[in-house]
């Protein structure tokens, strides 16, 4: 080897067509923007826009606004629908929200198996999330018919409602609250199941053959090794659960229209018939703005269980 | 234990395990098992209180679906949510797809709260957005017209999709990139030349949950349209078969069967990946 | 202690014969390996034998009780698991001592069990960590403790060394092997690598396509293999096999040496010429092709590297085997045709 030592002559070289689309750090912003300005001019413009409504009396279709400062908060507190329509958003999210999770639980573990069928039993169960809400939710106003309902008809031929017994399902304020909790629950129900069952199949079979060996039993097996492991997704499935059933306002409105004489008004019909039928926008938009800190304690407590489990 | 009290184990978990299937497999789909009977019972049939209400006293009728095709703006309003749906999937497309990608191959915490941040617009509800948003429409001149669905809609379409995209485009190992880069390509080739090829799958989950989206629809589609020919499906059927206190029940449990088992039988090809989406790929 | 048989075992998978018929006794306090390349059902053998799986046909036997319906729980087995199997969300003190709560112990009595499987394998000062915080040798220990507090009757191991680190593997190979002496139980050991097989077995099963095709002594496998499939698969270089007439006839590569120093009678001649040598620190090891065969027939030599002869790519030398080192094995079954005495 010859230990001739050759000075090079050390050349930038630009070739031709070098451009945005090889310089990353202008081009992964100019494929976010388009997405981005959207999401800012469609969502963050019109939120920021509600705020700005609530504290106006701005209608529908009126020329002029004018600022009015807190006076539709105060309006709102004052009535008594609000705190009803408050409560019953709540109780509804909390009780219908309970039953799903303990549902879905028992729902995903039946699915967790192999059986024959099972693709088919999966498409029957997911019908309900995968409808329209307002379809689905018209399907049950047959099904609670004050008349004609089938419930009531198969109660009486089984026995479990007396000749006297006939359930008012929509027209009575607690019934009627009663099948709005079932009607979310049936709707939210597949959407949790399938999240949890993502949960289960993600549990890796070594762990549940080692627990067999181990000497653990089915409800052991369970309790001390399964649910903790699922207990993360379990929590994002209940998130979602809680944002869409709280802030949900087509079930309510096709069954009940939030009667009988607003029994069963929550936050979110409430805002429609404010704003859009009565036509007194500002008004809407404050009771909708009610609707935020649930939002935002349910975004908070996602993204702190994100970065618990590392997921992002 | 023995292997006799094993077997009984096994017997019972079994029945059990039918047994709770069935349960639930009737709480979810008998409302459309009965959406069906209805849609082919006679009115008769269905308002008299005397007869067994699962059984088909007169013989199954086609009436109500007729009365729903012809008397009805039912196929105007197919019509116009097919239209809406292909608008808004194509404008999520070209939207979501450069953005999940962007966002799948960037690095560091902006790329990572960016993420997270256009997930969370997911979660704001157009319960809140649709007051404000009455007034834009009404001020743009768009009311009561289809584009000011197809405006709107993208606001929730695109923030899931990208989520979906971004999860999709993950999973497909950077060495493809990179070997194309070093056999030439520039980035953004390398992303429409090789990327996009074999993301057939990702964007096809895209299309199908963006359309879902559509379909599903009811509180902009009842504020910002009011003339009975621009509804969709998902807002006519409620608001439209109603004269006065009459209830068209046939044609309503039709409309509903023929608005929600096609999108559901292709929904379900796709609900893996759509629940990977949803839990960000932490479950894989 | 107790013996392990399997008795006439049989598991389809549909139309996979996965194991096709597997008589098998584990004698007590025996290491037993099960070796085989994959696919060849060891995996399948052992997961009917711990009760995860159940068998087509045939009976698994421990410790004189049949147990092929009975669960896992119910066979006082311990298994350990390629991939440990931890409980990702339990401490390591909780995962040693989940079998001895699952299996109702007192608390008091827990304790000290959870102590000295610890102490066994030196992770007392982990007892309070997660698994995901431990390396890779760290988790196999906690995985090993978790399987030996119970003091089950039989010990299965499927692959738990594939994981680490080559370096780790040789160490832990031989703490397995001091382990399985110092407790004297039964151990069923499941691998795919024949040097940890020859290592570790004091009986090493050889599978394939579902059957076993030898069991023996290291030794007896090594110099008396009884078909083509096991001569072959076991011994790295593998064993050199050349057609001749009605069968094969094989030679190990460190019985295939230069002339000069395997000057003996009674050997067979090869003219053998050097492709290349491969330097390996303690030996060479030669490839070439065997002259004058056709088709053309490679094979390799072994020469440790205190035999001196000098040796050139591209030469042609002669190579010998004594007569006793040759196999010779059937063309049609594969089967060794040597008589017995080797």
């Amino acid at each position: 080897m010859t230990a001739e030592a050759t000075a090079v002559t050390v050349r930038e070289r630009r070739p031709a067509g070098f451009s945005l689309a090889d310089n990353e750090r202008w081009l992964w912003p100019a494929m976010l923007a388009p997405a981005i300005l959207y999401i800012v001019l469609l969502v963050g413009f019109p939120f920021f826009l509600s705020l700005y409504y609530s504290l106006t009396d701005v209608t529908v279709g009126g020329r002029e606004l004018h600022f009015v400062g807190l006076k539709n908060f105060e309006e709102i507190i004052n009535s008594n629908t609000f705190w009803l329509a408050l409560r019953n958003s709540v109780i509804l999210t909390v009780i219908s929200q309970a039953c799903v999770l303990i549902l879905a639980n028992i729902l995903a573990q039946a699915l967790s198996a192999n059986f024959p069928g099972k693709w088919f039993v999966r498409f029957l169960i997911l019908l309900p999330w995968v409808a329209p809400i307002a379809l689905g939710s018209i399907g049950w106003l047959w099904i609670f018919d004050s008349i004609y309902s089938v419930i009531n008809w198969t109660g009486r031929a089984i026995g479990v409602l007396g000749p006297n017994d006939w359930p008012i399902w929509l027209g009575e304020p607690k019934l009627a609250m009663a099948s709005i909790i079932i009607v979310q629950v049936w709707r939210i129900l597949p959407l949790a199941t399938v999240i949890i069952l993502a949960g289960l199949s993600s549990i890796p079979q070594d762990i549940h053959d080692a627990a067999a060996v181990d000497g653990a039993g089915m409800w052991r097996r369970y309790f001390e090794i399964t649910a903790p492991l699922i207990r993360p997704i379990t929590l994002v499935a209940l998130l979602f659960g809680i944002v869409f059933t709280f802030t949900d306002m087509i079930v309510v409105f096709v069954l009940t229209r939030g009667g009988p004489y607003d029994q069963t008004q929550v936050l979110a019909s409430w805002a429609y018939f404010t704003g859009i039928q009565g036509g007194d926008l500002a008004g809407g938009a404050a009771i909708s703005l009610f609707l935020f800190p649930v939002l935002a304690a349910v975004a908070i407590l996602f993204l702190r269980l994100a970065r618990r489990t590392e997921v992002l | 234990m023995t292997p006799f009290t094993t077997r009984v184990e096994n017997a019972a978990k079994t029945t059990g395990h039918a047994a709770i299937l069935a349960i639930f497999v009737i709480f979810l789909a008998f409302p459309f098992a009965w959406m069906v009977i209805t849609t082919f019972k006679t009115t008769q049939d269905l308002h008299n209180t005397a007869n067994n209400p699962y059984l088909f006293n007169d013989p199954p009728t086609l009436t109500h679906l007729k009365t729903l095709f012809e008397d009805t703006t039912f196929l105007q309003w197919l019509a116009n949510t097919a239209a809406v749906g292909a608008v808004v999937v194509i404008v999520t497309l070209i939207l979501a797809i450069p953005a999940g990608y962007a966002l799948s191959r960037m690095t560091g915490t902006v790329a990572q709260t960016l993420a997270v941040g256009i997930f969370l617009t997911y979660l704001v509800p157009p319960t809140i957005l649709f007051i404000p948003f009455a007034r834009i429409i009404a001020t743009l001149g768009l009311q009561d017209t289809l584009w000011s669905l197809m405006l709107v809609y993208p606001s929730f379409t695109v923030p899931f999709s990208t989520w979906l995209l971004m999860g999709f485009f993950k999973s497909i190992p950077r060495d493809l990139e990179d070997a194309a880069m070093i056999d030439g390509l520039s980035r953004f080739d390398a992303f429409m030349k090789v990327v996009m090829p074999i993301s057939a799958a990702g964007i096809l989950t895209a299309i199908i949950f963006t359309f879902t989206l559509v379909t599903q629809e009811f509180v902009y589609g009842v504020t910002f349209i009011t003339a009975s020919a621009n509804y969709t499906v998902s807002v006519g059927v409620p608001t439209f078969l109603v004269r006065g206190d009459v209830y068209f029940w046939g044609s309503m449990m039709g409309a509903c069967l023929i608005a929600s088992i096609p999108v559901a039988i292709v929904y379900n090809f796709f609900v893996d990946r759509f629940v990977a989406g949803l839990t960000g790929g932490a479950v894989k | 202690m107790a013996t392990v048989e399997a008795r006439a075992i049989h598991k389809e998978f549909g139309d996979v014969h996965a194991v096709d018929g597997i008589d098998l006794l584990a004698k007590e306090g025996e290491f037993l390996v099960l070796l085989g390349p994959s696919g060849c059902g060891k995996t399948t053998l052992m997961r009917m034998i711990a009760g995860l799986e159940r068998p087509t046909a045939g009976d698994i036997i421990i410790g004189g009780e049949v147990v092929t319906h009975l669960p896992p729980r119910a066979r006082n087995i311990a298994m350990v698991f390629q991939s440990y199997a931890l409980y990702p969300h339990l401490t390591v003190e909780r995962n040693i001592s989940f079998p001895l709560r699952a299996a109702g112990m007192p608390r008091e009595q827990i304790k000290a069990k959870v102590e000295w499987a610890a102490r066994m394998f030196g992770i007392q000062r982990f007892l309070d960590r997660k698994p995901r915080q431990l390396s890779g040798g760290e988790r196999q220990r906690v995985a090993l403790a978790r399987a030996v507090v119970r003091e089950p009757v039989v010990f299965l191991l499927d692959e738990p060394l594939s994981n680490l680190d080559a370096k780790l593997r040789n160490s832990a190979r031989d703490e397995l092997k001091q382990l399985q002496r110092g407790l004297g139980t039964t151990m069923i050991y499941v691998t795919h690598d024949q040097a940890e097989a020859m290592g570790l077995g004091d009986r090493i099963a050889v599978l394939n396509q579902g059957r076993i095709y030898q069991i023996g002594t290291p030794q007896e496998i090594y110099r008396a293999p009884a078909n083509v499939f096991t001569a072959t698969f076991i011994g790295s270089p593998p064993m050199n096999l050349i057609e001749e007439g009605s069968g094969y006839i094989g030679f190990r590569p460190e019985d295939f040496l230069p002339r000069d120093i395997e000057a003996n009678g009674n050997s067979v001649t090869f003219p053998f010429r050097v492709t290349r040598i491969e330097y390996l620190g303690a030996e060479r090891l030669v490839y070439g092709v065997i002259e004058g065969r056709s088709p053309e027939t490679h094979a390799i030599s072994r020469i440790p590297t205190m035999l001196r002869t000098e040796i050139a790519a591209g030469q042609v030398y002669d190579f010998n085997v004594r007569e006793q080192d040759i196999a010779r094995f059937d063309r049609a079954t594969g089967n060794s045709l040597n008589g017995s005495g080797r």
